[in-house]
Protein backbone atom coordinates (compact mmCIF):
# COMPACT_ATOMS: atom_id res chain seq x y z
CA UNK A 1 0.00 0.00 0.00
CA UNK A 2 1.14 3.17 -0.62
CA UNK A 3 2.85 5.47 2.18
CA UNK A 4 1.09 8.42 2.00
CA UNK A 5 -2.25 7.25 1.95
CA UNK A 6 -1.73 4.80 4.64
CA UNK A 7 -0.44 7.41 6.62
CA UNK A 8 -3.44 10.08 5.90
CA UNK A 9 -5.31 6.93 6.71
CA UNK A 10 -3.87 7.10 10.21
CA UNK A 11 -3.32 10.66 10.79
CA UNK A 12 -7.50 10.51 10.97
CA UNK A 13 -7.33 7.31 13.16
CA UNK A 14 -5.17 9.01 15.44
CA UNK A 15 -6.60 12.68 16.02
CA UNK A 16 -9.78 11.55 18.94
CA UNK A 17 -6.88 10.41 20.63
CA UNK A 18 -4.10 13.26 20.41
CA UNK A 19 -5.91 15.10 23.17
CA UNK A 20 -3.35 17.68 23.21
CA UNK A 21 -3.48 18.23 19.97
CA UNK A 22 0.44 17.48 19.48
CA UNK A 23 1.66 18.18 15.90
CA UNK A 24 2.43 15.22 14.33
CA UNK A 25 5.42 14.35 12.52
CA UNK A 26 7.00 11.37 11.56
CA UNK A 27 9.63 11.72 14.95
CA UNK A 28 6.59 12.15 17.18
CA UNK A 29 6.87 9.90 19.83
CA UNK A 30 3.61 8.10 21.57
CA UNK A 31 5.29 7.63 24.86
CA UNK A 32 6.57 11.10 25.27
CA UNK A 33 4.76 13.59 22.85
CA UNK A 34 1.13 12.13 22.54
CA UNK A 35 1.83 10.94 26.71
CA UNK A 36 -0.28 8.04 25.54
CA UNK A 37 -0.81 5.51 28.67
CA UNK A 38 -0.96 1.67 28.15
CA UNK A 39 -5.20 1.73 27.97
CA UNK A 40 -4.66 4.50 25.11
CA UNK A 41 -2.06 2.23 23.25
CA UNK A 42 -4.75 -0.78 23.24
CA UNK A 43 -7.70 1.51 22.29
CA UNK A 44 -5.61 3.64 19.49
CA UNK A 45 -3.83 -0.02 18.07
CA UNK A 46 -7.54 -1.44 18.53
CA UNK A 47 -8.53 1.29 16.06
CA UNK A 48 -5.56 0.77 13.70
CA UNK A 49 -5.87 -2.81 13.45
CA UNK A 50 -9.50 -2.40 12.75
CA UNK A 51 -9.06 0.26 10.23
CA UNK A 52 -6.53 -1.93 8.07
CA UNK A 53 -7.34 -5.52 9.22
CA UNK A 54 -4.07 -6.73 10.32
CA UNK A 55 -2.41 -7.83 13.77
CA UNK A 56 0.36 -5.31 15.63
CA UNK A 57 1.02 -8.00 18.48
CA UNK A 58 2.74 -6.46 21.42
CA UNK A 59 5.99 -7.72 20.63
CA UNK A 60 5.76 -5.86 17.45
CA UNK A 61 4.36 -2.55 19.73
CA UNK A 62 7.57 -2.86 21.57
CA UNK A 63 9.74 -1.76 18.35
CA UNK A 64 7.17 1.13 17.36
CA UNK A 65 8.21 4.26 19.19
CA UNK A 66 7.28 6.90 16.56
CA UNK A 67 4.53 8.42 14.61
CA UNK A 68 6.77 7.36 11.22
CA UNK A 69 7.91 3.59 12.53
CA UNK A 70 4.14 2.90 13.20
CA UNK A 71 3.00 4.14 9.58
CA UNK A 72 5.97 2.14 8.46
CA UNK A 73 4.80 -0.93 10.42
CA UNK A 74 1.52 -0.39 8.81
CA UNK A 75 2.60 -0.47 5.07
CA UNK A 76 4.42 -3.91 5.39
CA UNK A 77 1.66 -5.51 7.56
CA UNK A 78 -0.51 -4.81 4.67
CA UNK A 79 2.28 -6.00 2.33
CA UNK B 1 28.48 5.14 36.70
CA UNK B 2 24.96 5.22 35.51
CA UNK B 3 22.35 4.52 38.92
CA UNK B 4 20.11 1.45 37.63
CA UNK B 5 17.77 2.78 40.06
CA UNK B 6 17.18 6.12 38.88
CA UNK B 7 13.84 4.36 36.69
CA UNK B 8 12.17 4.00 40.10
CA UNK B 9 12.83 8.09 41.09
CA UNK B 10 9.07 8.60 39.93
CA UNK B 11 7.20 5.85 42.21
CA UNK B 12 9.95 6.95 45.44
CA UNK B 13 8.79 10.74 44.91
CA UNK B 14 5.08 9.78 44.54
CA UNK B 15 5.42 7.34 48.03
CA UNK B 16 7.42 9.86 49.80
CA UNK B 17 4.60 12.52 48.77
CA UNK B 18 1.62 10.58 49.86
CA UNK B 19 3.56 9.61 53.06
CA UNK B 20 4.36 13.46 54.16
CA UNK B 21 0.81 13.87 54.16
CA UNK B 22 1.03 11.75 57.35
CA UNK B 23 -1.16 8.76 56.33
CA UNK B 24 -0.17 5.21 57.47
CA UNK B 25 2.07 3.50 54.78
CA UNK B 26 -0.27 1.00 53.39
CA UNK B 27 2.46 -1.32 52.17
CA UNK B 28 4.02 -2.06 55.17
CA UNK B 29 1.24 -3.27 57.76
CA UNK B 30 2.15 -5.73 60.04
CA UNK B 31 -0.03 -8.20 61.27
CA UNK B 32 1.27 -9.18 65.03
CA UNK B 33 -1.58 -12.14 65.65
CA UNK B 34 -3.87 -13.84 63.55
CA UNK B 35 -6.57 -14.86 65.78
CA UNK B 36 -9.16 -16.95 63.24
CA UNK B 37 -9.63 -16.75 59.53
CA UNK B 38 -11.57 -13.03 59.82
CA UNK B 39 -9.44 -11.25 62.82
CA UNK B 40 -6.45 -10.36 63.40
CA UNK B 41 -4.13 -7.57 65.74
CA UNK B 42 -2.69 -5.40 63.71
CA UNK B 43 -0.54 -2.19 65.43
CA UNK B 44 -1.86 -3.65 68.46
CA UNK B 45 -5.42 -3.17 67.67
CA UNK B 46 -8.21 -5.93 67.22
CA UNK B 47 -9.02 -6.05 63.03
CA UNK B 48 -11.51 -7.63 61.12
CA UNK B 49 -9.82 -8.71 57.81
CA UNK B 50 -11.58 -8.50 54.66
CA UNK B 51 -8.37 -8.60 52.28
CA UNK B 52 -7.69 -11.77 52.19
CA UNK B 53 -8.66 -14.09 49.66
CA UNK B 54 -9.48 -16.93 52.47
CA UNK B 55 -12.75 -17.36 50.60
CA UNK B 56 -13.38 -20.10 52.39
CA UNK B 57 -12.00 -19.55 56.12
CA UNK B 58 -9.83 -22.63 55.87
CA UNK B 59 -6.69 -21.45 56.98
CA UNK B 60 -7.48 -22.54 60.76
CA UNK B 61 -9.55 -25.81 60.27
CA UNK B 62 -8.63 -28.22 62.75
CA UNK B 63 -8.40 -31.17 60.69
CA UNK B 64 -6.62 -29.06 58.17
CA UNK B 65 -3.97 -28.30 60.76
CA UNK B 66 -4.23 -31.53 62.31
CA UNK B 67 -2.64 -33.19 58.49
CA UNK B 68 -0.29 -29.99 58.53
CA UNK B 69 1.35 -31.03 61.92
CA UNK B 70 1.29 -34.80 61.03
CA UNK B 71 3.23 -33.89 57.80
CA UNK B 72 5.61 -32.32 59.49
CA UNK B 73 6.16 -34.44 61.86
CA UNK B 74 6.37 -37.65 59.52
CA UNK B 75 8.13 -36.17 55.80
CA UNK B 76 10.01 -32.81 57.71
CA UNK B 77 10.05 -29.39 57.47
CA UNK B 78 11.24 -29.25 53.54
CA UNK B 79 12.33 -31.32 50.34
CA UNK B 80 14.90 -29.45 49.46
CA UNK B 81 14.36 -30.43 45.79
CA UNK B 82 13.01 -30.10 42.64
CA UNK B 83 9.62 -32.03 41.60
CA UNK B 84 11.89 -33.95 39.14
CA UNK B 85 14.80 -34.80 40.81
CA UNK B 86 14.15 -35.53 45.16
CA UNK B 87 11.07 -32.89 45.86
CA UNK B 88 8.14 -35.65 44.49
CA UNK B 89 7.17 -36.78 48.01
CA UNK B 90 3.61 -38.79 48.92
CA UNK B 91 1.50 -35.57 49.74
CA UNK B 92 2.79 -34.08 46.43
CA UNK B 93 1.07 -36.86 44.12
CA UNK B 94 -1.73 -36.96 47.03
CA UNK B 95 -2.82 -33.22 46.70
CA UNK B 96 -3.07 -33.78 42.67
CA UNK B 97 -5.01 -36.89 42.75
CA UNK B 98 -7.23 -34.71 45.42
CA UNK B 99 -7.46 -32.10 42.38
CA UNK B 100 -8.06 -34.18 39.76
CA UNK B 101 -10.82 -35.95 42.10
CA UNK B 102 -12.27 -32.13 42.40
CA UNK B 103 -12.06 -30.89 38.74
CA UNK B 104 -12.89 -34.49 37.47
CA UNK B 105 -9.89 -34.18 35.37
CA UNK B 106 -7.39 -36.75 34.54
CA UNK B 107 -4.27 -34.48 34.83
CA UNK B 108 -2.56 -32.28 37.82
CA UNK B 109 0.12 -30.41 38.22
CA UNK B 110 1.06 -28.58 41.31
CA UNK B 111 3.33 -25.64 41.45
CA UNK B 112 5.02 -23.97 44.05
CA UNK B 113 2.83 -20.53 44.11
CA UNK B 114 0.10 -19.85 41.64
CA UNK B 115 2.31 -17.45 40.38
CA UNK B 116 4.07 -19.56 38.93
CA UNK B 117 1.73 -21.69 37.85
CA UNK B 118 0.68 -19.16 35.28
CA UNK B 119 4.08 -18.50 34.52
CA UNK B 120 4.94 -22.11 33.64
CA UNK B 121 2.27 -22.99 31.68
CA UNK B 122 1.80 -20.14 29.39
CA UNK B 123 5.76 -19.58 28.31
CA UNK B 124 6.18 -23.54 28.04
CA UNK B 125 2.69 -24.33 25.81
CA UNK B 126 3.02 -20.44 23.60
CA UNK B 127 6.09 -20.45 21.72
CA UNK B 128 7.78 -18.83 19.08
CA UNK B 129 5.24 -18.64 15.94
CA UNK B 130 2.32 -19.09 18.19
CA UNK B 131 -0.51 -16.55 19.21
CA UNK B 132 -1.78 -15.52 22.99
CA UNK B 133 -4.87 -13.81 22.61
CA UNK B 134 -5.96 -12.46 26.13
CA UNK B 135 -7.59 -9.53 28.65
CA UNK B 136 -5.99 -6.64 28.67
CA UNK B 137 -7.10 -6.48 31.95
CA UNK B 138 -5.31 -10.17 32.96
CA UNK B 139 -2.99 -10.54 36.45
CA UNK B 140 0.60 -9.80 36.20
CA UNK B 141 1.26 -13.69 36.40
CA UNK B 142 -0.01 -14.15 32.82
CA UNK B 143 1.45 -11.21 31.46
CA UNK B 144 4.83 -12.64 33.00
CA UNK B 145 4.24 -15.80 31.15
CA UNK B 146 3.48 -14.07 27.62
CA UNK B 147 6.66 -12.09 28.38
CA UNK B 148 8.96 -15.24 29.44
CA UNK B 149 7.08 -17.21 26.08
CA UNK B 150 8.20 -16.09 22.48
CA UNK B 151 4.68 -15.87 21.34
CA UNK B 152 3.24 -12.93 19.67
CA UNK B 153 1.12 -11.62 22.44
CA UNK B 154 -2.00 -9.91 21.46
CA UNK B 155 -4.53 -8.36 24.03
CA UNK B 156 -7.94 -7.34 23.82
CA UNK B 157 -10.73 -4.96 25.42
CA UNK B 158 -11.50 -6.16 29.03
CA UNK B 159 -14.34 -9.10 28.48
CA UNK B 160 -15.13 -7.92 24.83
CA UNK B 161 -16.04 -10.72 23.01
CA UNK B 162 -15.99 -8.93 19.77
CA UNK B 163 -12.92 -7.78 20.01
CA UNK B 164 -11.33 -11.17 20.62
CA UNK B 165 -13.18 -12.58 18.26
CA UNK B 166 -11.75 -9.87 15.57
CA UNK B 167 -7.93 -10.74 16.80
CA UNK B 168 -8.28 -14.19 16.56
CA UNK B 169 -9.54 -14.42 12.85
CA UNK B 170 -7.05 -12.25 11.97
CA UNK B 171 -4.00 -14.44 12.83
CA UNK B 172 -2.13 -15.88 10.50
CA UNK B 173 -3.48 -19.75 8.99
CA UNK B 174 -1.67 -22.30 10.91
CA UNK B 175 -0.10 -20.44 13.65
CA UNK B 176 -0.86 -21.77 16.88
CA UNK B 177 -3.43 -20.13 19.03
CA UNK B 178 -3.84 -19.91 22.95
CA UNK B 179 -6.73 -17.94 24.44
CA UNK B 180 -6.15 -17.10 28.37
CA UNK B 181 -9.16 -15.34 30.33
CA UNK B 182 -10.07 -15.62 33.84
CA UNK B 183 -12.81 -16.44 36.11
CA UNK B 184 -13.39 -13.49 38.29
CA UNK B 185 -10.99 -10.67 37.90
CA UNK B 186 -9.68 -9.84 41.07
CA UNK B 187 -9.41 -5.91 40.78
CA UNK B 188 -13.64 -5.45 40.01
CA UNK B 189 -14.66 -8.60 41.24
CA UNK B 190 -16.34 -9.10 37.68
CA UNK B 191 -16.73 -12.32 36.32
CA UNK B 192 -16.57 -13.53 32.47
CA UNK B 193 -19.06 -14.05 29.87
CA UNK B 194 -16.95 -17.20 29.69
CA UNK B 195 -19.52 -19.25 28.06
CA UNK B 196 -19.75 -17.22 25.10
CA UNK B 197 -16.05 -16.58 24.59
CA UNK B 198 -14.65 -19.91 25.01
CA UNK B 199 -17.43 -20.69 22.22
CA UNK B 200 -15.59 -18.20 19.90
CA UNK B 201 -12.06 -19.35 20.75
CA UNK B 202 -13.06 -22.92 20.05
CA UNK B 203 -15.18 -21.89 16.52
CA UNK B 204 -11.47 -20.39 15.49
CA UNK B 205 -9.59 -23.23 16.62
CA UNK B 206 -7.85 -22.00 19.53
CA UNK B 207 -7.04 -23.79 23.12
CA UNK B 208 -8.40 -21.71 25.93
CA UNK B 209 -6.54 -21.47 29.53
CA UNK B 210 -8.64 -20.05 31.91
CA UNK B 211 -7.31 -19.14 35.74
CA UNK B 212 -10.26 -19.84 38.30
CA UNK B 213 -7.88 -18.54 41.44
CA UNK B 214 -10.46 -16.25 42.75
CA UNK B 215 -13.58 -18.81 42.16
CA UNK B 216 -12.31 -22.31 43.54
CA UNK B 217 -14.16 -23.58 46.44
CA UNK B 218 -17.32 -21.22 45.66
CA UNK B 219 -18.22 -20.49 42.29
CA UNK B 220 -20.38 -23.46 40.28
CA UNK B 221 -22.14 -26.14 41.57
CA UNK B 222 -18.80 -28.03 42.67
CA UNK B 223 -16.91 -25.10 43.31
CA UNK B 224 -14.88 -25.73 40.34
CA UNK B 225 -15.32 -22.27 39.27
CA UNK B 226 -16.72 -19.85 36.81
CA UNK B 227 -16.82 -22.10 33.96
CA UNK B 228 -18.29 -24.57 35.88
CA UNK B 229 -21.11 -21.83 36.80
CA UNK B 230 -21.78 -21.49 32.84
CA UNK B 231 -21.24 -24.96 32.09
CA UNK B 232 -18.28 -25.11 29.97
CA UNK B 233 -15.56 -26.43 32.18
CA UNK B 234 -15.49 -29.51 29.74
CA UNK B 235 -14.50 -26.87 26.75
CA UNK B 236 -11.29 -25.34 29.13
CA UNK B 237 -8.38 -26.82 27.98
CA UNK B 238 -5.89 -25.56 31.11
CA UNK B 239 -7.28 -24.63 34.34
CA UNK B 240 -5.09 -22.48 36.20
CA UNK B 241 -5.26 -22.34 39.98
CA UNK B 242 -4.11 -21.56 43.42
CA UNK B 243 -3.88 -22.73 46.99
CA UNK B 244 -3.69 -19.37 48.41
CA UNK B 245 -6.89 -18.30 48.48
CA UNK B 246 -9.66 -20.60 49.50
CA UNK B 247 -7.47 -23.74 49.79
CA UNK B 248 -6.32 -21.29 52.32
CA UNK B 249 -2.47 -22.14 52.31
CA UNK B 250 0.54 -21.55 48.98
CA UNK B 251 0.86 -23.52 45.90
CA UNK B 252 -0.08 -23.44 42.49
CA UNK B 253 -1.59 -25.90 39.79
CA UNK B 254 -2.99 -26.19 36.13
CA UNK B 255 -5.82 -29.27 35.55
CA UNK B 256 -5.90 -30.27 32.15
CA UNK B 257 -7.66 -33.61 30.48
CA UNK B 258 -5.11 -33.41 27.56
CA UNK B 259 -3.44 -36.71 26.65
CA UNK B 260 -0.01 -35.18 26.10
CA UNK B 261 -0.01 -32.85 29.50
CA UNK B 262 2.46 -35.05 31.68
CA UNK B 263 5.22 -33.72 29.46
CA UNK B 264 4.79 -30.30 31.05
CA UNK B 265 6.81 -32.05 34.35
CA UNK B 266 10.05 -32.75 31.97
CA UNK B 267 10.09 -29.10 30.12
CA UNK B 268 8.29 -26.65 32.07
CA UNK B 269 10.55 -24.56 33.43
CA UNK B 270 9.26 -22.83 36.85
CA UNK B 271 8.18 -26.44 37.85
CA UNK B 272 11.49 -28.03 37.24
CA UNK B 273 13.88 -25.71 38.52
CA UNK B 274 12.74 -24.61 41.66
CA UNK B 275 11.61 -26.52 45.19
CA UNK B 276 8.89 -28.64 45.79
CA UNK B 277 6.50 -26.97 48.54
CA UNK B 278 6.77 -28.26 51.70
CA UNK B 279 5.20 -31.38 52.87
CA UNK B 280 3.33 -29.75 55.08
CA UNK B 281 2.12 -27.58 52.65
CA UNK B 282 1.10 -29.93 50.52
CA UNK B 283 -0.58 -31.99 53.27
CA UNK B 284 -2.80 -29.16 54.62
CA UNK B 285 -3.62 -28.93 50.95
CA UNK B 286 -4.84 -31.85 50.24
CA UNK B 287 -7.13 -32.33 53.38
CA UNK B 288 -8.39 -28.79 52.42
CA UNK B 289 -9.27 -29.46 48.51
CA UNK B 290 -10.90 -32.48 49.82
CA UNK B 291 -13.37 -30.49 52.38
CA UNK B 292 -13.97 -28.30 49.58
CA UNK B 293 -15.97 -30.73 47.78
CA UNK B 294 -18.34 -31.01 50.80
CA UNK B 295 -18.66 -26.92 51.09
CA UNK B 296 -21.92 -26.42 50.04
CA UNK B 297 -23.29 -24.81 53.33
CA UNK B 298 -20.07 -22.34 53.40
CA UNK B 299 -20.12 -21.44 50.00
CA UNK B 300 -24.22 -20.41 50.55
CA UNK B 301 -23.26 -17.96 53.50
CA UNK B 302 -20.60 -17.13 51.43
CA UNK B 303 -22.80 -15.46 48.86
CA UNK B 304 -25.16 -14.63 51.57
CA UNK B 305 -22.28 -12.02 53.02
CA UNK B 306 -21.49 -10.58 49.32
CA UNK B 307 -25.00 -9.92 48.58
CA UNK B 308 -25.10 -8.14 52.31
CA UNK B 309 -21.86 -6.27 51.96
CA UNK B 310 -22.68 -5.15 48.30
CA UNK B 311 -26.38 -3.71 49.15
CA UNK B 312 -24.57 -2.11 52.64
CA UNK B 313 -22.07 -0.36 50.66
CA UNK B 314 -24.44 0.62 47.76
CA UNK B 315 -26.95 2.01 50.01
CA UNK B 316 -24.19 4.06 52.01
CA UNK B 317 -23.34 5.70 48.66
CA UNK B 318 -20.58 3.74 47.82
CA UNK B 319 -19.59 3.41 44.04
CA UNK B 320 -18.57 -0.23 43.60
CA UNK B 321 -17.07 -2.34 40.54
CA UNK B 322 -20.09 -4.31 40.08
CA UNK B 323 -23.42 -3.30 39.80
CA UNK B 324 -24.52 -6.68 41.22
CA UNK B 325 -22.20 -8.80 43.38
CA UNK B 326 -20.85 -11.49 40.69
CA UNK B 327 -18.19 -12.57 43.42
CA UNK B 328 -16.32 -12.65 47.01
CA UNK B 329 -14.35 -9.40 46.03
CA UNK B 330 -16.57 -6.29 46.42
CA UNK B 331 -13.95 -3.52 44.90
CA UNK B 332 -15.01 0.29 46.39
CA UNK B 333 -13.85 3.01 43.83
CA UNK B 334 -12.07 5.64 45.36
CA UNK B 335 -11.48 9.06 43.63
CA UNK B 336 -8.23 9.43 43.88
CA UNK B 337 -5.12 7.93 45.25
CA UNK B 338 -4.66 10.58 48.30
CA UNK B 339 -8.20 9.86 49.18
CA UNK B 340 -8.07 6.29 48.92
CA UNK B 341 -4.96 6.08 51.25
CA UNK B 342 -7.23 8.37 53.82
CA UNK B 343 -9.98 5.59 53.14
CA UNK B 344 -7.79 2.42 53.75
CA UNK B 345 -6.30 4.43 56.77
CA UNK B 346 -9.27 5.78 58.39
CA UNK B 347 -10.99 1.88 57.97
CA UNK B 348 -7.69 1.11 59.80
CA UNK B 349 -8.57 2.90 62.72
CA UNK B 350 -11.88 1.86 62.60
CA UNK B 351 -10.42 -1.74 62.93
CA UNK B 352 -11.21 -2.75 59.27
CA UNK B 353 -8.21 -4.26 56.80
CA UNK B 354 -9.35 -4.06 52.91
CA UNK B 355 -6.66 -3.91 50.36
CA UNK B 356 -5.83 -0.68 48.71
CA UNK B 357 -5.17 -1.10 45.48
CA UNK B 358 -3.62 1.45 43.00
CA UNK B 359 -2.41 1.69 39.28
CA UNK B 360 -0.31 -0.24 37.06
CA UNK B 361 -1.95 -3.45 39.05
CA UNK B 362 -5.61 -1.87 38.51
CA UNK B 363 -7.51 -1.00 35.54
CA UNK B 364 -7.84 2.65 33.73
CA UNK B 365 -5.63 4.07 36.66
CA UNK B 366 -8.24 3.38 39.60
CA UNK B 367 -7.70 3.67 43.32
CA UNK B 368 -9.67 1.04 44.71
CA UNK B 369 -10.80 -0.36 48.04
CA UNK B 370 -10.74 -4.20 47.84
CA UNK B 371 -13.02 -5.75 49.92
CA UNK B 372 -12.78 -9.91 49.72
CA UNK B 373 -15.32 -11.79 52.51
CA UNK B 374 -14.72 -15.10 54.07
CA UNK B 375 -16.95 -17.80 54.34
CA UNK B 376 -16.62 -17.15 58.65
CA UNK B 377 -17.28 -13.59 58.65
CA UNK B 378 -20.60 -13.64 60.74
CA UNK B 379 -23.72 -12.10 59.28
CA UNK B 380 -22.97 -9.51 62.50
CA UNK B 381 -19.24 -8.85 61.49
CA UNK B 382 -20.54 -8.15 57.96
CA UNK B 383 -23.01 -5.28 59.80
CA UNK B 384 -20.09 -3.93 61.93
CA UNK B 385 -17.65 -3.65 58.00
CA UNK B 386 -20.50 -1.64 56.64
CA UNK B 387 -21.33 0.51 59.60
CA UNK B 388 -17.32 1.17 59.92
CA UNK B 389 -17.39 1.61 56.25
CA UNK B 390 -19.73 4.35 57.41
CA UNK B 391 -17.81 6.31 59.61
CA UNK B 392 -14.61 5.78 57.99
CA UNK B 393 -16.27 7.36 54.50
CA UNK B 394 -17.34 10.39 56.66
CA UNK B 395 -13.56 11.10 58.51
CA UNK B 396 -12.00 10.65 55.04
CA UNK B 397 -14.52 12.71 52.81
CA UNK B 398 -15.74 9.93 50.78
CA UNK B 399 -19.45 9.93 51.75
Amino acid sequence: MDRAATADRIAALIAPFNKKGVEISDASTFAGDFEFDSLTVMDFVAAIEDEFDIIISMNQQAEIETYGQLVDAVVKLKG
Amino acid sequence: MSDLFSKFDPLIQQREALLSTGVTDPFSLVMERVISPTVAVCNGRETILLGTYNYMGMTFDPDVIAAGKQALEDFGAGTTGSRVLNGTYAGHRAVEDALKEFYGMDHAMVFSTGYQANLGIISTIAGKGDYIVLDIDSHASIWDGCKMGDAEVVPFRHNDIEAMEKRLKRIPEGAGKLVVLEGVYSMLGDIAPLREMIAVAKANGAMVLVDEAHSMGFIGPNGRGVAEEQGVLDQVDFVIGTFSKSVGTVGGFCVSNHPKFEIMRLVCRPYVFTASLPPSVVATAATSIRKLMHGEAKRAHLWENSRTLHKGLKDLGFQLGTDEPQSAIISVIMPDLERGAAMWEALLHEGLYVNLARPPATPAGMTLLRCSLCAEHSAEQVQTIIGRFDRAGRIAGIL
